[in-house]
């Protein structure tokens, strides 16, 4: 280093230390909400499990598929137009929260929970949209074992993954019970699984749909049973932090507009028809307004005007995302259920687009 | 950084220039020191502010009452009594117990495993040095991870279960571990008993301990065998000859003669193995073993707290790799030839 | 046929305790073998495999951009060819001087066996598989023409020749990630084979001179330096990297201002790199160790300011001595990728967590985990056998 250097060191340094003291101050200053940091990086960046048949998961040409995924396409298509525009990050279920909470990813359609202590301000702080899919947690056995209920499995080895609700409600309903046993807990899905598949395990619990899923995919379905009982509620929601409620309308909003098109019938094939329609019918008010073609819901909520018609263009209604993922369209082949329509007495609701 | 000139050879003295004080050798030292202090004090403070600014906007700041909140999750193999009614404190410390237990137990097989195909490859059997090569060479080029999820799911998983499972008086292995007779209470000794369906015994390891533990000394002892290898290769070849030109043995010879000077070379060299083997261990959670970190896990996941689980991880971890080296270092100073 | 028969009893009978472990150990071979060829023959399914090759190597890498890829390959594929070549054109003191020595042909036929079989095996489109045949030929050919007229080349070209490689690094990082009026492709879509290699060569890359700065702070003599180094080698030696991925991926938005922090996928390599450079520094203190103090001294009394000592007389040596360790590092680095797949990164083992979640392929773990441990096996044991070859070129006493 030159003399000349060392004298401005002392000089470089002093500025840091200014720069550092300032900068507390300077990023506080702007409010900027997630919506702008989403748009100004033009792509949404979506937190997946990645590994969950149904929900998520990544085909042989590459691309992700599932109803987690679709959800995270809605919401690229409400903000962009484009539902391509979506970087996908697979998280794990002890991950999840601190990558939401530190915002390495927007949004979080994970399959996760919606649960008091997670929507607390003093709890995971994070703000839910409507669920997605309602669960219940199930326990799966082998047919051969014979066990019926949950007090046939006292003292034995139940697989669970690790760091979910559903190892909690284990804990919480074995303990009222009275029943001692021996949880396995695994970090992923597919060693759970694999797991109860090789034996180790006399039950493996996990959420209904995902036994029913995967039994499913099992060399003899029919060799395992689901016990009747329901441990506990799952409704299962995308979630977004707390700290920016614009963000989590627009989640939240974008939800809706998925229950409430399959309640009207719009679907992804009739909706050029249907936007056709509500243009050329001025008296058609809750049509117009909902696919945007009068009044402000898209300025209100921060999105474009035409975001309803964007969504369902490009990932359709709920109950189509429902059947192409999880329903009589896939592989898993789950019953609607409570998941139905409200009309039909489900539990799938969306409050009025006004 | 580079050094000044004035570290160079001096000047004739006639030519000598009154030298600054930010160019003299005892000076400019303190002052780089100094300066990168500073800089390393200055990027600390600006990163630290920033996670106290951002974790007060997120609401998480940091705390640690929840330790002694109740868990609500259950641990299925314990050294320390635990269940879902007990702090979360007395589930990390469950955790840690079986963490130790592990890495012990790993670090007593490994060494011994490692020895012994070490020695193996000063064999006379040719097929046996082939062999032990081919196996360091396999075992260490395939990643830890892979090798554990073999050795649970295909070999340990494929044990028998129930009445079919390996019987002998006193000891049974079955799919869910193995079961070692021993006194139970009011010291009667018990055998392993099928009830309900379920394998009972005094002592249990189960097929998750197991199949990590196998995994681990598998592993390391591949390495510890290439450190073992290495030592004895460093033995003067004169000292082989000259103890069997005394008539011992070959087995004689490694044992009296070679392994005692080659340890000098060979301890250094085994700490590295036995620091990575504690670490590795935190690769429990593949398996369903309930170590420090998947309890860890479970814990971050409750109760969001990630910062301060972390920091507890690093602290444990690094408490534990201090505590192996100063072992390790103490032996090394046992094993070292004193020359004078 | 004696003496191969005496060879053969002096090897594996010398007494009967050695006959029995022969035995022994013959029958536990033949077994293991049996089972895993009955597996591998008759009951796996490598459906999973060939339908999801293109994800195993590159992950989601949009198809249209892929040619960047092929091209890549193909570069690499004339830069081994290449410096083959002028290796062997140069014959080494400590061998005899054939330009095709019997290594090398068994080299070629492997090369050849596996681009003939490997592509059909994995049941690729004709195009597919002759492009990997092209590439072969390349590579083949650039060795034959840089064995026979390399030696040909004008002296100061020949020097110049290395200096490609860091280029064609560059080049190849910006083939895949864009930019140079080519269309970037975002990390996020990086993936399989070809994330893994590239997580674990820029942190081998970078982890070096970073661990031979720490090695020489931890014997400066200044103690801020020494214990500055001390402290950061023991922290990163005793932290498990999967905490400091964990950190790194989710606790770096907490430490940096709002949006700065880099992208993840770098974000895992910088904390591959500064893992491994604590463990990279210890191998290179052991090697300082090994150079005598004399050395430096002897360096110094010529006139040689101490860095200069340091970069032209402790350095090479300490690092020849370090080598063996420090390449046993790299392997380590290389397999402590997979931990990343922890942190929800699509490398190899992240994609086969995710093809292995597709309901069209559920319960074929074996196969891709199989196939996984061979893969990993081929890059690890390469990492091995050049640094082997590297320290026979380097070892003075065959350089003589």
């Amino acid at each position: 280093m030159r003399p000349s250097a060392r004298r401005w060191l002392p000089l470089a340094v002093l500025l840091a230390v200014g720069l550092v003291g300032c900068a507390p101050e300077g990023g506080g200053g702007v409010q900027s909400t997630k919506m702008g940091t989403i748009t100004s990086r033009g792509k949404l960046i979506c937190g997946v499990d990645g590994s969950l048949p149904g929900f998520s998961f990544v085909g042989s040409d590459g691309t992700y598929s599932g109803l987690d995924v679709d959800v995270c396409k809605a919401m690229a298509a409400a903000l962009f137009g484009d539902p391509g525009k979506v970087e996908y990050r697979n998280l794990n279920s002890s991950e999840r929260f601190a990558a939401l909470a530190s915002g390495e990813v927007d949004l979080l359609s994970r399959n996760t929970t919606m649960t008091l202590s997670r929507d607390a301000a003093g709890g995971n702080a994070l703000s839910f949209a409507p669920p997605t899919f309602y669960d219940g947690q199930g326990v799966m056995v082998p047919t051969a074992s014979g066990i019926t209920t949950l007090k046939a499995l006292a003292g034995k080895p139940i697989c669970v993954e690790s760091g979910t609700t559903t190892e909690l409600n284990l804990a919480d309903r074995m303990r009222e019970q009275n029943i001692p046993y021996t949880p396995l807990k695994f970090q992923t899905g597919d060693q759970t699984y694999a797991a109860y598949l090789q034996g180790r395990c006399v039950a493996v619990t996990s959420d209904r749909s995902q036994l029913a899923g995967k039994r499913s995919s099992f060399p003899q379905p029919d060799a395992h049973t689901l016990l009747p009982d329901v441990m506990s509620k799952e409704p299962l929601a995308p979630a977004t932090v707390n700290a920016d409620p614009v963000w989590a309308d627009a989640v939240r909003w974008t939800v809706n507009t998925l229950f409430q098109a399959e309640e009207l019938g719009i679907t992804k094939a009739n909706i050029a028809a249907k936007v056709a329609e509500a243009k050329a019918n001025p008296n058609q008010a809750d049509l117009r307004r909902f696919l945007g073609v009068e009044g402000e819901f898209g300025k209100q909520l921060g999105l474009p005007a035409d975001f309803v018609p964007k969504i369902i263009a490009a990932v359709g209604n709920y109950g189509e995302i429902f059947d192409r993922n999880v329903g009589p369209g896939s592989r898993l082949k789950l019953d609607r259920g409570v998941n139905r329509q409200w009309k039909e007495g489900g539990l799938i609701y969306s409050p009025p687009f006004r | 950084m580079a050094r000044s000139p004035s570290v160079g050879p001096s000047p004739a003295p006639g030519l000598v220039t009154p030298v600054p004080w930010w160019r003299h050798r005892r000076v400019v030292p303190w002052v780089v020191q100094g300066a990168v202090a500073l800089t390393v004090l200055v990027v600390v403070a600006f990163l630290l502010g920033n996670l106290i600014r951002n974790l007060t906007a997120a609401g998480l700041l940091l705390t640690w009452n929840w330790l002694g909140q109740p868990a609500g999750f259950d641990i299925s193999e314990t050294l320390l009594p635990f269940n879902a009614e007990l702090p979360y404190w007395r589930g990390l410390a469950a955790g840690l117990v079986n963490t130790l237990r592990v890495v012990i137990t790993g670090l007593v097989g490994s060494t011994l495993v490692g020895t012994l195909l070490g020695m193996a490859s000063f064999s006379g059997n040719a097929l046996l040095r082939g062999l032990t090569r081919t196996y360091v060479e396999v075992v260490r080029n395939i990643p830890l991870l892979l090798q554990l999820v073999f050795w649970y799911f295909v070999v340990f998983l494929s044990l028998p279960n129930g009445t079919a499972a390996l019987q002998l008086p006193g000891v049974v292995l079955a799919k869910s571990g193995l079961y070692l007779a021993g006194f139970g209470d009011g010291l009667h000794w018990i055998g392993p008993q099928l009830q309900n369906g379920v394998w009972q015994a005094p002592l249990r390891l189960s097929v998750e301990f197991g199949a990590l533990l196998t995994g681990l000394i598998a592993y390391t002892a591949a390495f510890i065998a290439e450190v073992v290898r290495g030592g004895i290769a460093a033995v003067p070849k004169g000292q082989w000859e000259a103890a069997s030109s005394l008539g011992l043995s070959w087995w004689q010879t490694l044992i009296k003669v070679v392994l005692p000077q080659a340890l000098r070379v060979i301890v250094p060299g085994l700490n590295t193995q036995f620091i990575s083997l504690a670490k590795n261990s935190s690769l429990a959670v593949a398996v369903g073993y309930t170590d420090l970190y998947s309890v860890a896990e479970t814990t971050l996941n409750q109760t969001g707290r990630a910062v301060e689980v972390v920091l507890l991880l690093l602290g444990t971890y690094l408490a534990l790799d201090l505590f192996i080296s100063l072992l390790m270092n103490g032996l090394n100073r046992l094993v070292q030839i004193r020359e004078r | 046929m004696t003496p191969l028969l005496r060879r053969l009893r002096q090897d594996l009978f010398a007494t009967p305790a050695d006959g029995l472990v022969t035995v022994l150990l013959l029958a536990l071979i033949g077994a293991g073998g049996f089972a895993v060829l009955h597996w591998a023959l008759g009951q796996a399914q490598w459906a999973v495999i060939r339908a999801n090759s293109t994800l195993f190597a590159v992950g989601r890498y949009p198809l249209d951009q892929q040619w960047r890829l092929w091209l890549l390959t193909a570069l690499l594929a004339a830069a081994t060819g290449l410096s083959w070549g002028m290796l062997r054109s140069h014959p080494r003191p400590d061998r005899g001087g054939s330009l095709w020595p019997r290594n090398d042909w068994m080299a070629v036929g492997m090369v050849a066996l596996l681009s003939l079989a490997l592509p059909s095996l994995l049941g690729l489109a004709l195009p597919l598989q002759l492009r990997w045949w092209a590439i072969a030929a390349l590579l083949l050919l650039l060795r034959w023409l840089a064995g026979r007229f390399g030696p040909l080349l004008p002296a100061p070209l020949k020097r110049c020749l290395p200096l490609g490689l860091p280029l064609l690094y560059l080049l190849g990082m910006v083939l895949i990630g864009g930019g140079l009026a080519l269309e970037p492709v975002s990390p996020s879509q990086w993936g399989g084979l070809m994330l893994t290699l590239l997580e674990s060569s820029f942190a081998i890359l970078l982890c070096f001179p970073l661990g031979v700065l720490l090695a020489l702070g931890r014997r400066s003599d200044l103690p801020l330096l020494r214990w500055g180094s001390v402290v950061y080698i023991e922290f990163f030696r005793g932290a498990p990297l999967i905490t400091l991925l964990f950190l790194g991926q989710n606790m770096l938005g907490f430490l940096l201002p709002g949006g700065v922090a880099p992208e993840r996928v770098w974000r895992a390599a910088w904390v591959l790199t500064l893992f491994a450079a604590a463990y990279l520094a210890e191998a290179v203190r052991s090697g300082l160790a090994a150079v005598p103090r004399g050395q430096l001294e002897a360096a110094r009394s010529l006139g040689l300011s101490t860095p200069q000592a340091f970069t032209t007389v402790v350095l090479p040596q300490a690092l020849r001595v370090a080598l063996p360790s420090m390449v046993g590092q790299f392997i380590s680095l290389l397999q402590d990728t997979t931990l990343l797949s922890l942190i929800g990164l699509m490398e190899l083992l992240g994609t086969a967590r995710t093809v292995m979640a597709n309901p069209a392929f559920l319960g074929r773990n074996a196969e891709v985990y199989f196939t996984l441990a061979v893969l990993f096996w081929c890059c690890c044991a390469a990492l091995g056998l050049g640094s082997r070859a590297l320290e026979r070129r380097l070892n003075p006493s065959t350089l003589a």
